[in-house]
C-alpha cells in the first residue's frame, strides 16, 4: 500500500517517477539547433494513469477486483464457471471476460446467473485499463463484492498492462509443462496466487510437481499457490477461501 | 505481440511533447527496457520504424538500453543482477529480495530540432 492514497505500491512508484519529472521538459542540452528533452517516462504512463483511477474507483466503492491470467486453453472460464457456483450466494459478483473474438465464455458464464460482460479486444492480445474504465459506473455499478476479470488467454502481454485490479492470480496448467513460470516469468512474478489447474489429469501425464514448484518459487517465492481441478472439484474450497481471504487482508490494510 | 502498441504509444507520446516544445522534427529518441518489463527489444525495434510512419518520429534515430533485473537482498544487503526466470541474491542466494531496476519500460529522451 502506499501511504498517500493507499494505492498500490507499484503502480504509484511508476506515476511518482512520472509527477516528478514530468516538468523536466526544461532539461535541454543544446547542440546547434538541436536539443536533447530529458523525459523520464514510462511508455505505459497513460495506461498507468487510467488504472490508477480504476483502482481508487473501486476501492471507493469497495470492490475488490481481480485480474486472472493464464494462457488460452489453461481453465480459466471453467475455473470462473465452479467459483462463481461456490460464491454467488455470499458475494454479489460480476465478471468482465476478455477475448479478441466471440461471446462464447460470456454466454457459458451467464449461466451461473451472475453479471457477466465480453470485452471483445479484436487485434488486441491483452486488456487494458482504458477496456475496464469504461465499464466503470455502467457495467459495474460499483455496488459488487468482487469483480473478476479474466484477461486474454495470453502469458505475455497482459504482465505489461495493469487494470487497477487489487490482486492479480497466474493460473499455471498441467498440460502445459512445469517450466511455464520460467518462460514467462513477468506474468508469474507480479501474482498473489499462482493456481495449478486440472490437476485431474496429472495421472495421464508426466508432470512432476517438484520441478513445477521449483520454477515458481524461482519467479515468485511469495505467492500462494494452490492445486485445483474445476472438473472434479478438488481444491476448490482452498481457492475460494484464499479469493475471500485476499478480500479480508485488503480491508484490514485499507483501514 | 504487445510491441506495436507500445510503440504506437511512444510515437504518440513524443509527438505530444514535440508539439508542446514547438519542435519540428525528431532526430533521436532513446528508450530504456527493463529485462522483467515485459517488453521485448527485437520486436518493439522490428515495431517502431511502421508505428512512426506519417509523424514528426518518421527516420528518427531509436536507441534501446537495456537494463537488467537488479536486486536488493533484505538478507546480506547486497545489491546484484538477477535472471528473470531464477530471481535470487547472487551474494547469498537468498530470494528474500526486492527489485531495484528493470521492471519499467521508459522513455529516456528525445533530441529535435
Amino acid at each position: 500500500m502506499c501511504k498517500d492514497c493507499g494505492c498500490q505500491d507499484a503502480l504509484k512508484t511508476k506515476l511518482d517517477h512520472h509527477h516528478h519529472h514530468q516538468h523536466d521538459h526544461s532539461h535541454q542540452h543544446s547542440h546547434a539547433d538541436a536539443k536533447t528533452l530529458t523525459v523520464e517516462q514510462s511508455v505505459l504512463h497513460k495506461n498507468d494513469v487510467i488504472a490508477h483511477q480504476n483502482w481508487h474507483w473501486l476501492d471507493d466503492q469497495g470492490v475488490m477486483a481481480v485480474n486472472i491470467m493464464s494462457s488460452p486453453g489453461a481453465g480459466k472460464t471453467a475455473l470462473l464457471e465452479t467459483t462463481l457456483t461456490k460464491l454467488k450466494a455470499k458475494l454479489n459478483i460480476s465478471v468482465l471476460v476478455g477475448d479478441q473474438q466471440t461471446d462464447n465464455d460470456a454466454r457459458r458464464l451467464q449461466t451461473a446467473g451472475v453479471q457477466v460482460k465480453q470485452i471483445n479486444t479484436y487485434s488486441s492480445c491483452h486488456l487494458d485499463a482504458n477496456m475496464i474504465q469504461k465499464e466503470l459506473g455502467d457495467f459495474i455499478s460499483g455496488n459488487e463484492d468482487l469483480l473478476l476479470i479474466e484477461n486474454v488467454g495470453n502469458l505475455v502481454c497482459p504482465a505489461a498492462f495493469d487494470l487497477g485490479e487489487k490482486h492479480k492470480v497466474a493460473i499455471l496448467c498441467v498440460t502445459e509443462g512445469e517450466d511455464k513460470p520460467s518462460k514467462y516469468p513477468v506474468l508469474f512474478h507480479d501474482a498473489d496466487i499462482i493456481l495449478i489447474t486440472k490437476v485431474d489429469l496429472i495421472p495421464h501425464l508426466d508432470w512432476d510437481r517438484e520441478v513445477a514448484y521449483k520454477a515458481i518459487r524461482q519467479v515468485n517465492s511469495n505467492a500462494k499457490v494452490i492445486e485445483l481441478s474445476a472438473k472434479s472439484g478438488a481444491g476448490v474450497d482452498d481457492w475460494c477461501d484464499a479469493l475471500l481471504g485476499l478480500g479480508s487482508k485488503t480491508k484490514q490494510d485499507v483501514a | 505481440m504487445h510491441e506495436f502498441s507500445l510503440a504506437q504509444s511512444l510515437v504518440e507520446q513524443v509527438t505530444e511533447l514535440v508539439a508542446r516544445e514547438g519542435a519540428k522534427r525528431v532526430i533521436r529518441v532513446e528508450v530504456s527496457i527493463g529485462a522483467m518489463s515485459g517488453v521485448m527489444k527485437e520486436p518493439f525495434e522490428f515495431c517502431f520504424p511502421e508505428a512512426a510512419k506519417k509523424t514528426c518520429l518518421e527516420g528518427c534515430e531509436l536507441v534501446v538500453i537495456e537494463v537488467p533485473l537488479t536486486v536488493l537482498c533484505a538478507d546480506c544487503g547486497a545489491q546484484s543482477t538477477a535472471d528473470t526466470f531464477d530471481i535470487h541474491c547472487a551474494v547469498c542466494k537468498c530470494r528474500n529480495v526486492k527489485i531495484t531496476a528493470g521492471k519499467d519500460f521508459l522513455l529516456n529522451s528525445v533530441e529535435v530540432d
